[in-house]
């Protein structure tokens, strides 16, 4: 990839952008797609200008931690497919994916959007644990925003398979029309400082031209449940409130496009 | 024979629906979505680029390598591991041997083609699916292909030869057989053959045959979805 990281630096400062968008402008289209894999208990396919990523969740019952037996879990994982960018290879999920999957699962997990408790089937013995798989079609830029909202969205349109009441098997096949105990609708928003700007959803060349960046995942009440910092440039306290202010504001805009989509 | 009706009602020549579009993944350099009932498989293509490490590369012409892999919630039961299984190795290396014959590189030296596939959902014929995509997606491209490459699963169900069985056939409670054929359009040479289950050599040939005769349809989708992006009107 040819990256003029000057020219979106210098643009920046002037309040300008590549591909001529405001600073804090989406992309567009946003898309938001739900059930797009009937082997997922729940699916997502979510598209912000050209960048494209699926999320499903996977649901299984086993035995709870010893130091909470009576709740199941989540777990989220990041797949940065080679499919996706010329960037990545093959091989063991990189520190890029990691951050990726660990940052969206502080952000729904740290918010208590599950109700745990009620995933507990028999106290110490089983219970349902929540497996979320990211994985990118296309990184064209600014997938921690677009993971999010793919995850949220894959967690609303989940539905428990059937359990057989003898056996105690999961029957995949066959779902019930049970949604998981969602308390809470986390989303994140990042938001990029470049060349002292900020900047909403960046594309790969934006991402490149970064000096610091804050992921802030809020739910609808505007109660911030994850940040992660990232970028080597530091951020002053009035930098991290203009920042917070202005994700909370586009994640509102965000959860409006969401609704918008599940009505459809 | 008791298996007279098919447990989703289509013909015994029946293809399930299809749907199929290329250029669906813009970062890369050729790429298309092929869908088949209820198994999904997208396919993209990157190169020809400079082959690392090295010693892989071939001096006298370009080399293709297929990654054929599973999301982690696309199997019917429970999730997947993501990271390559030792299926996913073998299938890859069997869609190389399927997609080489009619790909040229000669113009190529020391360069490769990387063909990547991502199912999200499947209900059987998942390397059909992919190596159905994987043509498209070279085509897409622009990699100098000498002929396309279509690929479906015949197979005998309970003494029924039938074409592009799913989940439930394949698991249905008889004698089965899945025979998954990826055939060259114009010169209708077979360059995938795997085969497992109990067969005829009868049955074999029919199968064969069958794959032969349901390929066309197969290979309309291909050439629709190339031209819904290439034809100028």
């Amino acid at each position: 990839m040819i990256v003029n990281k000057k020219t979106i630096s210098q643009l920046a400062k002037v309040q300008k952008r590549l591909d001529g968008r405001a600073l804090t402008d989406y992309r567009q289209p946003i898309n938001v797609e739900t059930n797009i894999s009937w082997t997922a208990e729940g699916s997502a396919k979510v598209q912000i200008g050209d960048t494209v990523v699926l999320a499903g969740v996977k649901l299984s019952l086993e035995k709870p931690y010893n130091d909470t037996p009576n709740q199941g879990g989540i777990m989220i994982n990041a797949e940065l497919l080679p499919l996706s960018s010329s960037e990545y290879e093959s091989g063991p999920p990189g520190i890029k994916a990691i951050e990726l999957a660990r940052v969206t699962d502080r952000g729904i997990r740290e918010a208590k959007a599950i109700d745990m408790k009620k995933l507990c089937v028999t106290p110490g013995e089983k219970a349902w644990f929540v497996i979320i798989d990211i994985v990118t079609l296309n990184d064209a830029g600014n997938l921690f925003d677009a993971a999010s909202l793919a995850a949220l969205t894959a967690l609303k349109s989940a539905r428990f398979p059937v359990v057989d009441e003898k056996t105690g098997a999961i029957n995949y096949k066959k779902k019930t029309d049970q949604s998981l105990p969602l308390l809470k609708e986390p989303l994140a928003v990042t938001i990029y400082k470049i060349n002292g700007s900020l900047v909403v959803d960046p594309t790969a060349e934006e991402e490149k031209a970064h000096d610091a960046r804050l992921t802030v995942a809020s739910d609808s009440n505007g109660t911030i449940s994850a940040m992660q910092k990232g970028g080597e440039v530091p951020l002053t306290i009035d930098e991290v409130e203009q920042i917070c202010d202005l994700a909370l504001e586009k994640a509102k805009f965000l959860r409006e496009e969401l609704n918008k989509a599940l009505k459809n | 024979m008791a298996y007279k009706e098919r447990t989703d009602g289509r013909k015994f020549d029946g293809l399930r629906p299809m749907e199929a579009k290329v250029g669906v993944i813009p970062n890369a350099d050729g790429s298309a979505i092929f869908k088949a009932g209820k198994t999904t498989a997208y396919a993209a293509v990157y190169g020809p680029r400079e082959l690392y490490p090295r010693f892989l590369q071939n001096p006298k012409k370009g080399i293709i390598r297929c990654h054929y892999g599973m999301m982690p919630f696309s199997g019917s039961g429970e999730r997947i591991r993501p990271g390559s299984s030792r299926r996913a190795q073998e299938i890859s290396m069997v869609m190389n041997n399927a997609l080489n014959p009619v790909i040229d590189l000669s113009a190529f030296p020391n360069a490769v083609v990387d063909i990547f596939i991502g199912l999200p959902q499947t209900d059987a014929g998942t390397r059909c699916a992919a190596i159905t995509a994987a043509s498209m997606a070279l085509a897409d491209a622009g990699i100098p292909m000498k002929d396309m490459i279509s690929s479906v699963s015949v197979g005998q169900v309970d003494g029924l030869v039938v074409a592009d069985l799913d989940y439930n056939e394949e698991a249905y409670d008889a004698i089965v057989s899945d025979v998954p054929v990826a055939m060259t359009h114009n010169s209708q040479e077979i360059t995938l053959l795997q085969m497992d289950g109990e067969i005829s050599k009868d049955d074999l040939v029919k199968s064969l045959k069958l794959a032969k005769d349901v390929l066309e349809k197969v290979y309309e989708v291909q050439k629709n979805a190339l031209k819904a992006k290439y034809s100028q009107d």
